[in-house]
Order: structure tokens, then sequence, then C-alpha cells
């Protein structure tokens, strides 16, 4: 656009068009074809132009910017580097698909106007756009509260239910304890200057222990956002309340919001970080990730599986970054590149892999009215577009090559393969177990996915009015076509991908993977140390073999067919309640590590008319923590109720009692 | 490319097709004198495949396009990984598109896609053995990468031809981490072919099934492409493991086609001490209560890491 | 490890060896097995005394060798398995800690242990410094055999798999003890497994049985029970 010559101002210019296009919502409150065909389609265009403008703009320089709104002497500072960029990219063509199943799923009968559903949605995309940009600390949480205040009232849009109502209030409470961390390490990181612009926080110089504690306050905020454990209790909670696009936006942006928070901090504001606090976000990484995959193979409900395998994902993502940082720490920048490479690609990948999945199960629950796995099957056969897209992000999440989430997790063992040459006595033989407990993730994870796309789209339906259902509509279709699309793609050219990140990890961190001038459809992260991946080669190679020996077969022989009713032993009782439900398929996970789960089973006796069989399993965590946590705020709040009176006088004693005191103070 | 890349390439898939039934004819032959039976013919794993093709497929009514897919894919799987193991020489060009990570990555497809045409039916038995595959899978699939891993560290790369390249030009040696890695690969290979003591391959008690439980639904040509992508599959991980801990013998980046030529005997005699001392195992070994599979793997799992650890201690 | 000899690579590899014997005593369940891995370890520390001495020459070295071979891989496992026979224990199924459990403990121990050898693998002088890691790692695979186990025969061999570890490491640190340190010692391991063997008697004819959490009735509290068998109506179990 000729008259808009700087990204900055374009970036700035989208944000804006996204709140307006939300209060534009307004306009027509009741309208679901103003609002479903005219505005989210705009929003999701203001998406893929947003994704445009900074995919072009990764390698140019900085740019700042003060804006003239805020308080008086309080100016709003933007800028945007190389860092933001990637995260807008990664905001835009996320929100792009996201909005278009939005256009076409939102319908009468979710709880809250559809006007007023787009004014919350594109707040919510505004927010987290203006938290990328934002260059001072004041901008920043004025962005991160709209963030957190428009997604609690999207995940409270069905405010009639108590147990949404309820998952709002975790959701926004552990939000705000975040916030609280936040700000406090804002405040430790202004160093003396009580300047609270990000420039000059970069220029404070901290002691190595006042580092410390801003960077741990900051992963306590920044980590109650992404779902670290033991922060994590609200994802199980408010995911699965939101309607399926708002749960695909919190887990594919809203999560990655708060890694740009931690690498802001770390890298930027706190200049060099020191190598001991990759071991603590690599510690807090992985066993997030092996907590969040454990929990979610024992899942009845398909979209608490998900909100668990977000916090796998970005447990590893995490992880990578704390790699990252052991070896800026120690000196070793290449494989410190590399590893932040890796968490970058994570990131991206899962806001497409989670995004499709969540929308996958918005569309099975508009056509089944089931989220309860123990109630779905067979939805291969009735929903065909549905099942096939979300299979795409079924195989990727499962990190299955040539797929994108093969990729990421390819570099980042990449990264460990050399952790042994750490400097470190204990560390170096350390890192290593850390790569299997990645593979161990990675693996579970596949665990996961086939029990989420087995139990919903393949076997027989285990319910009778499942025959009823019905395929997305077509704007449906778009978004998750367009998420698909961006799977294989990120899947299939690594190389370009790499390339751009390349840039941006260079420009945040100081440390630079160096070229190795491999063509584009080979992989080769480090030079000279022989390995190397071609998605593109990989894939003809499997899909010619697959179509040779379906063409010898035909060939030589024949392809009759005949059906039948399936093999039931003889015995002719077979029935769809005979297969696995979602909590068997869970429970070799369940014996496993059933140190991790608290686990509460209720076993008919022999002498039982109906007998049943229950099994819930729930987080240990909530009981040994929040549970202690609260009760002791409940006590606490109680102890000092009484204060509060009810009588007039006593209120007017407390009034007296300060003036009094004051006025003596001033004596 | 250069012809001799070519031919070793295009000779290590023909050799995995023709071979695998062979091989896996012979470790039943094996287990069948060790158990004092008669023994069936070694190519009877050719002749039931050949049957098999000639079969009208019986599929369930309810069967989804993956069931169908679900074979080729499994056998195409089974096929490209390999071209990517260095069984006869080291001078594969594929294997600069994939290393012995995306090797890993290959089974897991393939176990993925079996698993997920496992459950399509919808039977019992289709979802027991899903998931209990899928159990295996997720636990030895971190101790297979830790066997890789010790081999790469010791190698410096994730390359398989380059690994077995390394170490078969070195001086022989005592490597304790590599024994150690043997042992755990070895553990690792029984859990994930299904072999005793984690499953009984000849088994017809479905509640005792892992492996076998998933092709129950199949017949037909499918059938014969899930059974000899079963025997690639033990091909292919004796193949990794001689590639890892045996190399000598093939044709490393010196030699010319005759190397290749005399690396085929080489390759037999490997087999078939590695079959008899499978059917060994096989034999002196009870089957395990599916429970006790993690607690096998996880012994796995810590022989591969105590390689390591002896390898970064000792430097052997 | 090219470069090196091949006498040095032996000695690796039974110094790896004996890391697996103690991992395997780690999560052995048969009595007899253990006292057998027992009797391997000691077979393990003759060769590698063995070549140590034809490796420096040193006449002491030698009769160490032969020591070793009388006392651990002949005459304590037989004492050890008459034990056995007459007290006619042959299992112990109940450690603290499931196998999984365990492994894992003996891995960060090991870890913990190769991390604390390098150190002082620095300031030895040996050609065989690299191993005094797994010397570290057998001892206290062994004090964690010790603590997971409940008859008292396993915390018997144990306690001698420590001093076989013990052993090993002053072999690799500083070629051997002095010669009367560890007559000494053996001496002392000797007379440990006789007056041990009198208790075992004593413990089993008091309780009936060898099982050591019996000793802890031997304080005010009431006895150590067992838990309720679950009841015949529907139950709620919680854990």
């Amino acid at each position: 656009m000729p008259y808009i010559d700087s990204s900055l101002r374009a970036c700035l210019a989208l944000i804006a068009l996204w709140a307006l296009i939300g209060l534009a919502g307004l306009l027509r409150p009741m309208s679901l074809g103003f609002v479903g065909r005219l505005l989210f389609p705009l929003g999701a265009l203001c998406g893929v132009a947003l994704a445009v403008v900074t995919a072009t703009n990764f390698g140019t320089p900085t740019e700042q910017s003060v804006l003239p709104v805020g308080l008086p002497d309080l100016p709003m500072h933007v800028r945007r580097d190389a860092l933001a960029s990637f995260f807008l990219f990664l905001l835009g063509t996320t929100s792009a698909g996201i909005s278009v199943f939005a256009a076409g799923y939102f319908r009468r009968g979710e709880g809250t106007a559809p006007g007023l559903m787009c004014l919350q949605y594109h707040l919510f995309l505004a927010s987290m756009g203006f938290v990328l940009l934002a260059d001072d600390a004041y901008a920043f949480m004025v962005a991160w509260e709209t963030m957190a205040v428009s997604s609690y009232f999207l995940v409270t849009t069905q405010h009639g239910l108590p147990e949404i109502r309820r998952a709002g209030f975790l959701y926004l409470l552990i939000a705000h304890v975040g916030a609280i961390a936040i700000l406090l390490s804002f405040g430790v990181m202004q160093g003396g200057s009580w300047q609270f612009t990000f420039d000059a926080m970069r220029g404070a110089h901290l002691t190595p222990y006042w580092a410390a504690v801003a960077f741990l306050l900051a992963l306590f905020g920044f980590g109650a956002k992404a779902g670290l454990v033991p922060l994590h209790v609200w994802l199980p909670e408010a995911h699965p309340a939101a309607p399926s696009p708002v749960s695909a936006l919190m887990s594919g942006a809203m999560l990655k919001i708060a890694v740009y928070g931690v690498l802001r901090v770390t890298f930027d504001l706190l200049g060099k970080p020191e190598w001991w606090w990759g071991l603590v976000l690599l510690a807090v990484g992985l066993f997030s990730a092996i907590y969040g995959v454990a929990f979610a193979a024992v899942q009845t409900d398909m979209k608490r599986l998900l909100a668990w395998s977000s916090i796998e994902n970005l447990g590893i993502v995490f992880a990578a970054i704390g790699l990252g940082i052991v070896f800026h720490g120690v000196g070793m920048n290449s494989l410190a590149a590399l590893a932040l490479i890796a968490a970058l690609y994570h990131s991206l990948n899962h806001a497409f892999m989670k995004s499709l999945l969540f929308l996958g199960t918005g569309a099975v629950l508009h056509s089944t009215g089931e989220r309860n796995l123990g109630r779905l099957g067979g939805l291969i056969h009735r929903m065909p577009w549905v099942a096939w897209l979300t299979l795409v992000g079924a195989l990727a999440m499962a990190g299955l090559p040539p797929l994108n989430g093969f990729v990421s997790e390819w570099l980042l063992l990449q990264a460990f393969l050399f952790a042994h040459e750490v400097p470190r006595t204990f560390v170096n033989m350390i890192l290593p177990v850390g790569a299997a407990l990645v593979a161990l993730s990675a693996a579970l994870a596949a665990y996961v996915m086939v029990k989420f796309f087995g139990v919903i789209f393949l076997g027989q339906p285990r319910e009778p009015t499942l025959t009823r259902a019905h395929d997305a509509g077509v704007l449906e279709r778009i978004g998750l076509a367009w998420l698909a699309l961006g799977c294989v793609l990120l899947g299939l050219l690594p190389a370009y991908v790499i390339d751009a990140l390349r840039t941006v990890v260079a420009q945040f961190s100081g440390v630079s993977l160096p070229r190795t001038g491999a063509p584009w459809w080979l992989l080769v992260p480090l030079a000279g140390r022989q390995a190397s991946y071609s998605a593109p080669v990989f894939l003809i190679a499997l899909t010619s073999v697959v179509l040779l020996a379906v063409l010898v077969v035909r060939r030589f022989y024949h392809h009759r067919v005949r059906r039948a009713a399936a093999w039931d032993g003889g015995s002719g009782r077979m029935n769809a309640r005979m297969q696995d439900t979602a909590e068997g398929f869970g429970q070799p996970i369940r014996h496993i590590f059933g140190a991790l789960f608290a686990v509460r089973r209720e076993l008919p006796s022999a002498f039982d008319s109906a007998p049943r069989y229950r099994v819930v399993v729930s987080d240990r965590i909530w009981q040994w923590l929040y549970v202690p946590l609260g009760t002791l705020v409940q006590r606490t709040a109680d102890t000092f109720a009484w204060v509060q009176q009810g009588r007039i006088s006593t209120y007017l004693t407390y009034s007296f009692t300060t003036l009094v005191v004051l006025l003596a103070l001033m004596l | 490319m250069k012809p001799i890349e070519i031919l070793t390439q295009g000779l290590e898939l023909l050799a995995a097709l023709a071979a695998a039934p062979l091989f896996l004819g012979w470790v039943n032959q094996c287990r069948a004198w060790l158990q004092n039976r008669r023994a069936p013919s070694v190519w009877l794993p050719y002749r039931g495949i050949r049957k098999l093709f000639h079969k009208d497929a019986v599929i369930a009514e309810n069967a989804s396009p993956l069931f169908r897919a679900a074979p080729y894919i499994v056998f195409g799987a089974m096929l490209v990984a390999a071209g990517i193991i260095p069984s006869m020489g080291t001078r594969l060009p594929f294997t600069i598109a994939a290393d012995a990570i995306a090797l890993v990555g290959l089974l897991a497809t393939a176990r993925v896609f079996q698993s997920l045409a496992a459950m399509d039916i919808g039977t019992a038995f289709g979802t027991l053995g899903a998931r209990r595959e899928m159990m295996v899978g997720f636990l030895a699939e971190p101790a297979l990468l830790m066997v890789i891993f010790v081999a790469s560290i010791i190698s410096a790369t994730t390359a398989l031809p380059a690994i077995a390249e390394n170490l078969a030009t070195q001086t022989l040696g005592l490597y304790p981490s590599l024994a150690f890695t043997a042992i755990a690969f070895t553990l690792i290979l029984l859990a994930e072919n299904a072999r005793i003591p984690i499953d009984n391959p000849a088994t017809h008690l479905e509640l005792t099934m892992i492996h076998e439980a998933m092709v129950l639904e199949y017949s037909a040509r499918h059938l014969a492409l899930m059974e000899w992508a079963t025997s690639l599959k033990l091909f292919n991980y004796a193949c990794i493991g001689f590639a890892l801990f045996l190399p000598w013998g093939i044709s490393t980046g010196t030699g010319g086609p005759l190397s290749l030529v005399a690396s085929i005997p080489v390759l037999a005699a490997k087999l078939t001490v590695t079959g008899a001392v499978l059917a060994f195992i096989e034999t002196i070994s009870a089957k395990l209560r599916v429970f006790r599979a993690p607690e096998f793997l996880a012994i796995a799992f810590m022989l591969a890491v105590l390689g390591l650890l002896v390898h970064l201690l000792l430097g052997a | 490890m090219a470069g090196t000899s091949f006498d040095l690579q032996l000695l690796n590899l039974c110094a790896a060896l004996l890391l697996l014997l103690s991992f395997a005593m780690l999560a052995q369940r048969r009595i007899v097995t253990l006292v057998n891995l027992l009797a391997i370890q000691g077979a393990l520390l003759f060769v590698a005394t063995l070549l140590l001495a034809w490796r420096t020459g040193e006449r002491h070295l030698y009769l160490s060798a032969g020591l070793t071979l009388a006392l651990k891989v002949v005459l304590l496992p037989w004492l050890l398995h008459r034990l056995i026979r007459r007290l006619q224990v042959y299992w112990d199924t109940e450690p603290l800690l499931n196998i999984s459990g365990t492994m894992l403990v003996g891995l960060l121990v090991v870890v913990f242990a190769f991390g604390l050898a390098q150190p002082i693998a620095a300031l030895a002088s040996t050609a065989t410094r690299s191993a005094i890691g797994i010397a570290v790692a057998v001892i206290l695979l062994s004090f964690v055999t010790m603590i997971t186990r409940r008859k008292a025969m396993s915390q018997v061999v144990g306690f001698l798999s420590m001093e076989n570890g013990l052993f090993f490491g002053a072999m690799s640190a500083t070629y051997g003890m002095p010669m009367i340190v560890e007559f000494g010692v053996a001496l002392d391991v000797l007379v440990a497994v006789l007056v041990l063997g009198v208790f075992f008697f004593q413990i089993r004819e008091q309780f009936d049985s060898l099982d050591l959490h019996h000793l802890e009735s031997l304080k005010e509290s009431p006895a150590f029970e067992k838990s309720a068998p679950p009841e015949p109506v529907r139950s709620v179990q919680e854990h």
C-alpha cells in the first residue's frame, strides 16, 4: 500500500481495523448474517494482510514509535522488531483460518448475541496484536489485561451454565495472578530509573541476583498464561468451556503470546541470560510435557484432551527455549540458535495443528451435540471433510514425517544430540536424558492422537443419534482446509521457514545459525555434522512406493472386494458398546503413570442389581496445591472479616481514628 | 548420483523385499528345531503371501477408505525404511532425505496407521490391539531413540550410513557402551516385532494378542501386504542392529561393485546367525503379562541410558 | 577409542560389566540368582586385578587377585548358598519401590556418581582413573539395593557388593590398597557374614520369617498389621 511506508504503521492500522470490526458488530448485534458473513471474513482478511506484511519484513530494521494515546504524561511506545513480526505472522495466519471457520460456526443459542461475540473476539485479536507491539510496561499491561478480559467474556459465552462460569472465574483468577507477577517483574527490571519503557529496561544493568528475580517472576507470570505446571489448572477448564473457535484461538495464539513474553524478557530486556535459567526452563518444560500428555491420554472429553495436549506442547517449547539458553550461556552459539529456532518452529506448528484439531471438535460438537468421547464414533462416514482434514492435524500432532510436527521435533533432537558437549559436570549427562523425555512425550502424543481420532471418527457409532450427524458447511471447510494446508506446507518447506527464523533468532538473541548452502528441498541445520532431512523427497518416495504397490497388485492380481459383517468370534452378539471407550483406551497410561493421577474408582459389588463402574481421574496438583491455598485464603479472609461490623458508628470510628493518627504524625 | 549408488539402493530394496519372508521362515524353522517339532518349510511365508493375493478381499460393512488404504501405506513405509538402512552398502542416495530419527518417525507412521486401521471396524479386539500396540510403541520409541543417540554421539551424526561407516572403518575394539546399547536394542527388537516375551506371534487367543489383534479384520491382498510388512519390519530391525553394532562386511565409501556383491553373503551369514539367536531367545523366554511389558522396555531404556553414561565417562 | 591398548579396553569392559551387574542386582527378585551375580562380580574383580597386575607388574596385585578368587568367588558365595538352603528363603518379592522406580533411582545415582568422580579422577595418576566413577556408582547402587529390600539376605548381598565396589575403586585409583588393609577388610567381611548368619537364625526363630519389617515390632507401639482385604460391598478406592 503506497501511503504506508512503514510496516509498523501497517501493523497498527490492521490491529485498529480489527478493533473497528469488533465495534461494528454492535451496530446490528442480533444479525447472524451481518456478523457471520461480513465481519468475520473481514477479520480473516485482516489476519492474512497482517501475515503478509510481517512475513515480508522479518529482516527489515526495527521500527519504534510513540503513540499519542494513553495518559497525558505516559504515552504508549510501540516497536516492531523481528520477534514481534514472527509472532504477528503466527497470529495473522492462525486467526485467518479460525475467523473463516467462526464465520460459518456461530449460530443462535450460543448464550451471547453474535454482535457482542464479534466485539469480544476482535478485541481479543487486537489486544493480542498490541501486546506484541508494545514497547513499554504500561502499553503492555493494558493490552495484556484487555486480552485477559476479552477472552474471559469469550470463555463464558454460555454463561447460563454454572460450570462454565466457574471455569471462567478460575481462568480470570490465574490470569490475574500471572499479571501481578509480570507487573512485579517489570518493576524489578526498571532498575532504579523509574522509567517503564522497554528501552529504559534494556539500558538498566541489574545485578545477577535481581536479574534472576526478574526472570523468575516473568517465568511465573508468563508460565501461568502458557499453562506450565503447576499453574496449568485453568487450561483444562477454560478451553472446553469456550466455544471451539475461541478455544482454537486461545490454544493457538494466546499461549504463544506467553512464549513471546518469556523470550522478550529473557533475551531483550534482561540482556544476557544466565545458563542456569535455561536449566529451570528445561526442567519445568519437560515436566509439563510429560504431565500434560499423560493426562491427555486418560481424558474422556475431547476438548479437555486437546487442552492437556496444549500443556504438553507448550512444555516442549519451553524446554527448547531452556536448552537454547543453556547453550547460549556456555557459548555454544550455533546450537543455541538451533534450539531457539526449534522452539519458534514448534510454536508455529502447534498453532496450526491445535487450531485445526479444536475446529474439528467444534464441527463435531455442532453436528452431534456431544463432547464426551464415550458417545461418539464412526463419524468418518457421516462427516468426511471434517474427518480427513482433522486426520491431517492428528498426524501432524503425532509427529509423523513429512508433516510439520516432525520437523520441529527433529530440530530439537538434533540440538539435544550435542548437549553432552556442554562443559558443566552434571549437566552434560542429564541433558541427553532430557532428549529421551522429549521423545517419550512425542511418542505419547502419538498415542493420544490415535485415541482422539480413533474414538471420534473411526469404529462404530456409540450412540444411535450419531446417524443424524452432518458434515461441516462451506466456510468451516475453508477454515479447516486453510489450517491443514498450513500444516502440510510447514512440513514440506522447512528450509524456507528456517531461513526466516534464522533472521528472527539472530536479531533477538545475538546468536545465529550459519547458512549451509543447501538447496530448497533439503534441510541441513548444522553444516559438517551430516544430518539432513528432505520432506519433499521423503513424501515423493513414500507416495510413489505406495502407488507402485497399488498398481502392481492391481495389475497382477485382482481388486475384488466383498462386504460382510465384522468378525465377532462367531458369537453374533457384537455391538458398538464393545469397542474401546476413551477411558478404556487410556487405561494403560493410567496404569503405567499411576503416580501422577489421583484416581477414584467405584466398583460394583457382587450383589448389585444394576452394577456400575466409575473412574474419575483428577489432578493431584489441584488437591495438593490449590485446595490448601484456597482454604488458606478463605480462612485469612474470614479472620479479617470481623472488620466489617455492619454498624455505621464502627465505620465512622475507623475514619476518625485514621484522621487523628495522621494529624498526630504531622505534628 | 553415481551408478554405484543407484545400484546399492536398488539392490537393498530388492533384497529386503525378497529376503524378508525367508528370514521369518528361517526364524520359525529354528524355533521348531529348538522345540523338537517338525519344522515347516522356510519358503512357507512366500506361499502364504502368494495364496493370499489370489483371494477375494472380504471387508466389514462399516470399513472406511482408511482401512483399505492402510495396508499399502504400512507396506510402503516399511519398504522406504528398508531403503534408508545400510544393510549392504553405505552409499545410499536416499539417506540424505532421511536420517535415523526420520527412520524412527517412519516406523511410527506405520504403527499409527496400523492402529488407526485396527480401530476402524470398531470391534473389541481391534481396539484392544491398537491400544496395546501404541503402549508398546510409546515405550519402545524413546528407548530406540536413546540407542540411536548413543551411536550418533560416538559418530557425531545421525545419518545411519555414516554411523555404520564410522564403526566399520575403525580398529577393532571393545566398546562397553555399544555392548549395553546392543542389549537394549535386542530387547527393543523383541518388543517392537511382537516376539516372545512381549507377544506370541503364533497365538490364536485374542486376549493375549498385541500385533495379531490389529490384523484380525484383514483378508486376501490386504493381509498379504500386512504380513509382508511385518516380515519387512523384522528384517529392517535386524539390519539396523547390524548397521549400528556389526557393520563389518558392508560396502563402504571406497569399494566398487565387487564389494557390493561380496556384502551379500556376509549379510546372509549375519541374518542366519541372528535368526538362530532370536529363535533361541524366544524359546528360553516365557511370554510376559501385558503390564510387565513396560518394565521390560524400561530395562531397555535404562540400558541405553547407561550405555550413554558409560560412553561419556570412559570415552568408549 | 583408537590408540588405547587391548588390556585397557578389557579393563574398561570389566568396569562396564561391573556396573551392569550392580543394576541387575538392583532388579533381581530371586535370592539364589542374587548370590550368583555376586559371585560373577567377584570373578570380574579377579580378572580385572589380574589384568592390572600383568599391566603394572606389581606382585602384591597377584596376591590380591588370588585372595579375591578364594574369598569372593568361592568361599562367600558357598557360605551364602548354604545359608539360603538352611533358611529356605528363596524370593524377595516386595521391594520398597517397583522395578521402574528403582531403575530410575539407580540411574540418577549413576549420574551423580559419574559427575562426582570427574574431579577425583583428575587428581589420580593411574591409567584406569576413568573407572573411579563406576566404582562410586557400584557402591551407591549397592546401598540403594540394601535400602529397597525387605529380606535380610538381600541386604547382606548388597553389603558385600558395596565392598566389591570399594575394592574396585581402590584398584582403579591407586592400584590397590596396602596388603595389610586388604587382609583386614577381607577378615572383617568374613566375620561379618558368619555373625550375620547366626543372627538370621535368631530372627527366623523369633518371627518365623526373614522379613525385616518384623523387626519394627520390637518397639512399644502395636505391631505392624497387614491391610484389610476389600469388603464385599460396593467399594470406593482412592489413591
